[in-house]
């Protein structure tokens, strides 16, 4: 798709999920996903809480075996070989960052583990995607000394480090403000626009969703319940995608009508 | 359950192995834990082992010198600490301080998802995790073995000397000492040393990397780990003894 200014001549990959199946506990959870998401495509994912949306995350990037079922990323089947061979990076729903390490330390992960780059271009590096998600100036404190929010731009800044080729993203924007959340939409369509990386984003944000999906699918009792184009979920018929995405706080209407 | 443990344990402990030749890039860490252990034990490992020395000389000494034998104190202090008290009771104490905080550490890493993100970012969390840990405390058991032998000697002459129903000489007790106590006896000791740091890194960690559930369940691991390092430690002694004896 967009890749054609591609730095790091890496461009996205394919994500593909047949017949997924988990269960926790005899408690089924994901009931036969399948999915297609294409190299450079921003593909969103909604549903209930509870819904499973994390769980196929955790599927796509290794972390979980299914029950049943075939993750594909880049086309090979995902194991600890595709994790080396692809860049991957997933932003998680709780950030996940390394409590014991400072924000610099966290962000800086990556390229230090891997040992790819200089220090001084690390530390330039690092200094820019905190600046993207604008927090200059913490560079030294703790995950504990951050506020929710705070942690998940670190999380997000940790991914983008990365410049990965598949990027999952559990909720990018939950914790934030509505101007930050807008800064994290634009970031996560310019990282396509500069590396042509596939991203999966999983969010109850419909702003978000719509603004940035090329495609996207609402989830619903650990099943696909509708794929689409924005434009051809808005035109959805079905009740449960509409009641989904037509919620609102009716409160007002209702104390009107007392 | 038992034995699934032990395989499990050799399995982290192959992988480990096969982690050995990315110790020197990793070495930052390595030097942070050797901190970390130096800083946990050092003080307790002398004073423990001062009172040790001490102990063994107060409960030996009177005995020795009714049978006129009162300068095998020396000797006796210094086998007992070399070979025998020195690598176990250091061993124990290494695996109540330095052990359970591998356990707590990595398990509260596990239940917070911090390893998923290590795992997600491709970074193999036994080299990031058990590696360092591994190698720092393979260095630091040894030579505090070594010193806490000599620390346990010291408190065995002081108590020699200043008690009087033994009133041994300095001179006295280190010639006996010398006499009994040769460098194999020594290496005796951080051999048992070794295995002993072996057995609280892979089990210390094996639990951590284990844990169920939350804050509770680092509890848990941390609790197991010191146990069944302890008894690993006393049921390796016994027979790494047995193979040492003839030395
Ligand atoms: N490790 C686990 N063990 C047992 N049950 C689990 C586990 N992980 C998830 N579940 C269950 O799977 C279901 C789906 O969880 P998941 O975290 O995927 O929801 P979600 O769609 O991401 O919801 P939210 O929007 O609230 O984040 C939940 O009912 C949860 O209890
Ligand atoms: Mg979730």
């Amino acid at each position: 798709m967009v890749n054609s200014a591609n730095k790091t001549g890496a461009a996205g990959i394919s994500a593909e999920v047949r017949n997924l199946r988990k269960q926790f506990d005899g408690e089924p959870v994901l009931r036969g996903i399948n999915l297609n998401v294409q190299p450079g495509e921003i593909f969103v994912i909604m549903g209930p809480s509870g819904s499973g949306k994390s769980v196929l995350l955790r599927h796509i990037i290794g972390l979980e075996t299914p029950d049943s079922g075939e993750v594909f990323v880049g086309g090979k089947p995902v194991s600890d070989a595709v994790l080396s061979e692809f860049r991957l990076a997933m932003v998680f729903q709780s950030g996940a960052l390394l409590n014991s390490f400072t924000v610099t330390e966290n962000v800086g992960l990556y390229l230090t583990e891997h040992q790819t780059k200089s220090e001084s271009e690390i530390k330039k590096i690092v200094a820019e995607k905190l600046e993207l998600v604008g927090l200059t100036g913490h560079e030294d404190r703790l995950p504990s000394e951050l506020s929710g929010g705070m942690k998940k731009r670190v999380a997000i800044a940790r991914a983008l480090v990365i410049e990965p080729q598949l990027m999952l993203y559990d909720e990018p924007t939950s914790e934030l403000d509505p101007v930050m959340a807008a800064t994290i939409g634009h970031e996560i369509s310019r990282l396509r626009q500069r590396t042509g990386t596939t991203s999966i984003v999983v969010t109850h944000d419909r702003d978000l969703a719509f603004g940035i999906a090329d495609r996207m699918a609402l989830i619903h009792e650990g099943q696909i319940r509708c794929v689409g184009t924005p434009a051809e979920i808005r035109t959805q018929t079905d009740p449960i995608v509409n009641d989904f995405l037509n919620a609102e706080f009716s409160l007002k209407r209702k104390t009107k009508s007392l | 359950m038992f034995y699934k443990d032990i395989g499990e344990l050799l399995v982290l402990f192959w992988k480990t192995l096969q982690e050995l030749p990315q110790a020197w890039r990793h070495r930052r860490k390595i030097f942070e834990q050797l901190f970390e252990i130096g800083n946990a034990s050092l003080f307790m490992v002398g004073l423990l082992s001062l009172f040790i020395g001490g102990v063994l000389a107060l409960q030996t000494g009177p005995v020795f010198k009714d049978r006129g034998v009162v300068s095998f104190v020396g000797g006796m202090v210094g086998l007992a600490m070399a070979k025998e008290l020195g690598p176990v009771m250091m061993a124990i104490l290494i695996a109540g301080r330095v052990g359970s905080a591998m356990a707590a550490e990595i398990g509260s890493m596990l239940i917070f998802q911090e390893i998923d993100a290590l795992k997600t970012m491709n970074i193999n969390p036994v080299r990031f995790l058990v590696l360092p840990r591994f190698v720092a405390i393979a260095i630091a058991m040894p030579c505090l073995v070594v010193l806490a032998t000599l620390v346990g000697w010291m408190g065995g002459a002081i108590v020699s000397v200043a008690n009087s129903e033994i009133a041994l000489t300095f001179d006295g007790y280190f010639n006996s000492l010398k006499d009994m106590v040769g460098p194999l006896d020594m290496l005796n000791g951080s051999i048992k040393s070794l295995v002993f740091s072996q057995i609280i890194v892979f089990v210390s960690c094996h639990q951590g990397l284990n844990t169920r559930g939350g804050p509770r369940g680092v509890g848990r691991s941390v609790t197991k780990a010191v146990v069944n390092s302890i008894i690993l430690i006393l049921i390796a002694d016994y027979f790494l003894t047995r193979i040492m004896i003839k030395w």
